[in-house]
């Protein structure tokens, strides 16, 4: 299983797509590595410069409703894979990066807009978020304070995420 | 009891349900192209496993960058078609004979109703104009594709749209799709697959069909579909006509997979479209849609007639009857980009292409290209596109740069105008 958990990213808009993430023109790479330098290049907001050393040492990210839409490319999560970010936590994703990201073994963790906002009133104090695979629980830190949340994933998905992905979990069965 | 569409078709492609909930569908038909499909490769390389399920039901084109346009996307191409040889896979389409894929493999016949379809690619959703469940899937769901023959899903919802009305003159299928995104949102109908009902669906084109599934996904949908009909029957008569005993017969195996009369439905709209207006997206969103009237005099540097949603023969003809007998404005270029070879050919002999080249249009081989701003028309940052293409995201077309969506009709008006255009002011010449 991958390692999940760490300083946080807030990325507070809606419908952020995977052009956005990872744009057309690096699609054209052999290897996941070569992604890693451009991770959310063309994202477009306020405050947000994609080279920042904060966003490069962070390892969980929490973001709004409708991740990940648009392109299928699965290079969106591989970018953030290969930048040591696992975990997505947001309202809603897109079918196909939610689909991609279990299947990589990484987390996309949907929790109610209540939740969420619980979790960005930790913007802008060096939160971090632990994440408690086995009890679907997770703890939010910062200097504003502590907090525990539920939240839950489909048995499926939590499979593919032990196995390591849907290559192994299929190889395996089908 | 009452099933939709797509229930009937996990029905009869389950192989698996590992949990509630899931289900792991049998897949009839794989398609590739050379920006997801090689990584897939060299990953099953990897692995000691560069096996492929069934040689027949994998089809494979190069199309998003083609000609290849340096050496990473040569390489794309070598990968691509050393698979394609090392696993004799008879159904590929190199340069020359190639075409955009969502509009390529509907042309060979290879979708037919009833089917499961995947690729690495979003707009897949487009192929349920035939009443296939097809849908986007990544790199490592295309993996396994090729290895197993099988994808998951989740159980899916559906939602039912319903076009009813008389469709008024300069109003199409990309106005219908852009109001049903436009009304649904961009994520409202994330695991859903969307049906598309009513009379003004029954009086339109396969063409036209395709248009509106390929941008199914643009509200969120798994897949877009149309119910299988005569209109779906004559275009794929040529090639299942040795399968059955007259078209009777085929009809009432297509009508198998209609939904059943009381199936569930998550959301039913209604869309009376009447006193519908051509539509044209502003913002970076596909469900940021105006009237034309209010998007009117926008000035734009490129007009972009093609890609998987409106490059196909009828989108050209529709496009060159604005366009015949007048010139492009100066200071704007115009670009067209015929869908396959197959309309190229046709557009040539039918006198289109020659059409276009006279207005002043460019006209490029069939490709992807500027659709997704990797070549053939990319954009400059701060220029304006007036695109027939179905993503407007920043960046898309080329970093800084804006993309209004519209239908051929818009563009072909915008292009002679220079800004934005109303279709129904313009007359129509007949091709
Ligand atoms: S034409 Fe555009 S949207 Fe269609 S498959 Fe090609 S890149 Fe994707």
């Amino acid at each position: 299983m991958k390692k999940f958990g760490g300083k946080v990213l807030f990325l507070d808009r809606a419908d952020i797509n995977t052009d956005e993430i990872i744009p057309a023109k690096y699609l054209t790479v052999n290897t996941k590595e070569e992604l890693k330098p451009h991770m959310l290049e063309d994202l477009k907001i306020d405050g947000f410069a994609p080279r920042d050393p904060a966003v490069l040492a962070s390892k969980v990210i929490v973001s709004r409703a409708n991740f990940g839409c648009g392109s299928s490319r699965e290079h969106a999560p591989w970018v953030f894979e290969v930048n040591d970010i696992n975990v997505v936590i947001a309202t809603s994703f897109a079918r196909i990066f939610r689909q991609n990201m279990f299947n990589c073994g990484m987390l996309a963790i949907e929790m109610p807009e209540a939740a969420i906002n619980e979790l960005f009133e930790h913007k802008g104090a060096e939160a971090a978020i632990a994440i408690d695979f086995d009890t679907d629980k997770l703890t939010i830190s910062s200097g504003k304070g502590s907090k525990t949340l539920s939240y839950q994933l489909m048995e499926f998905d939590k499979a593919l995420v032990k196995a390591g992905g849907w290559v192994e979990f299929a190889d395996a069965k089908y | 009891m009452a099933m939709t569409l797509a229930e009937k078709i996990f029905k009869t492609h389950l192989k698996d349900e590992p949990f509630p909930g899931t289900k792991v569908l049998n897949i009839d038909v794989v398609l590739c192209h050379e920006i997801t499909t090689p990584i897939a490769i060299n990953d099953l390389v990897a692995r000691g496993k560069d096996r492929v399920f069934d040689t027949n039901r994998i089809k494979v084109v190069i199309d998003h960058v083609s000609p290849a346009k340096d050496s990473q996307t040569a390489l794309q191409g070598k990968i691509l078609r050393d698979w394609v040889r090392r696993h004799k896979i008879k159904d590929f389409f190199d340069i020359g004979q190639n075409g955009v894929c969502h509009s390529i493999f509907p042309e060979k016949g290879f979708i037919r109703p009833g089917n499961t379809v995947i690729m690495g690619d979003s707009h897949t959703c487009t192929h349920g104009a035939f009443g296939a469940f097809a849908a986007g899937v990544g790199t490592t769901d295309l993996e396994v594709g090729i290895l197993k023959g099988v994808c998951s899903f989740r159980d899916p919802e559906t939602i039912r749209v319903n076009l009813n009305g008389r469709l008024p003159e300069g109003v199409y299928s990309k106005d219908l799709i852009l109001k049903v995104i436009k009304t649904l949102t961009v994520k409202g109908a994330t695991d859903c697959v969307i049906e598309f009902h009513g009379d003004v669906v029954k009086g339109l084109s396969m063409e036209s069909r395709m248009t509106l599934c390929n941008m199914a996904v643009e509200a969120g949908g798994t897949s877009g579909v149309c119910m299988p009909d005569e209109v779906t029957l004559d275009y794929l008569w040529p090639f299942i006509s040795g399968d059955y005993k007259d078209k009777k017969a085929a009809l009432e195996e297509f009508k198998k997979w209609w939904s059943d009369e009381g199936c569930k439905y998550a959301k039913v709209v209604d869309i009376d479209v009447s006193d519908m207006e051509p539509q044209v997206t502003f913002g970076y969103k596909p469900d940021q849609v105006k009237n034309v009237t209010e998007m009117a005099g926008t000035l734009v540097d490129q007009i972009y007639i093609g890609s998987c949603t409106n490059g196909r023969m009828e989108d050209l003809k529709i496009a060159a009857s604005y366009v015949k007998g007048k010139k492009i404005a100066p200071l704007v270029r115009a670009i067209v980009s015929p869908a396959t070879t197959e309309i190229f050919r046709q557009a040539e002999a039918n006198g289109i292409i020659k059409i276009f080249l006279d207005a002043g249009f460019c006209v490029t081989n069939p490709t992807c290209g500027a659709c997704l701003g990797m070549s053939n028309g990319v954009l400059a940052e701060g220029e304006v596109c007036a695109s027939t293409t179905n993503r407007n995201f920043n960046g898309r077309m080329g970093k800084g740069g804006m993309v209004h969506l519209m239908s051929p009709a818009v563009a072909a008006v915008t292009a002679i105008e220079g800004k934005i255009a109303d279709p129904r002011k313009f007359r129509k010449e007949a091709i």
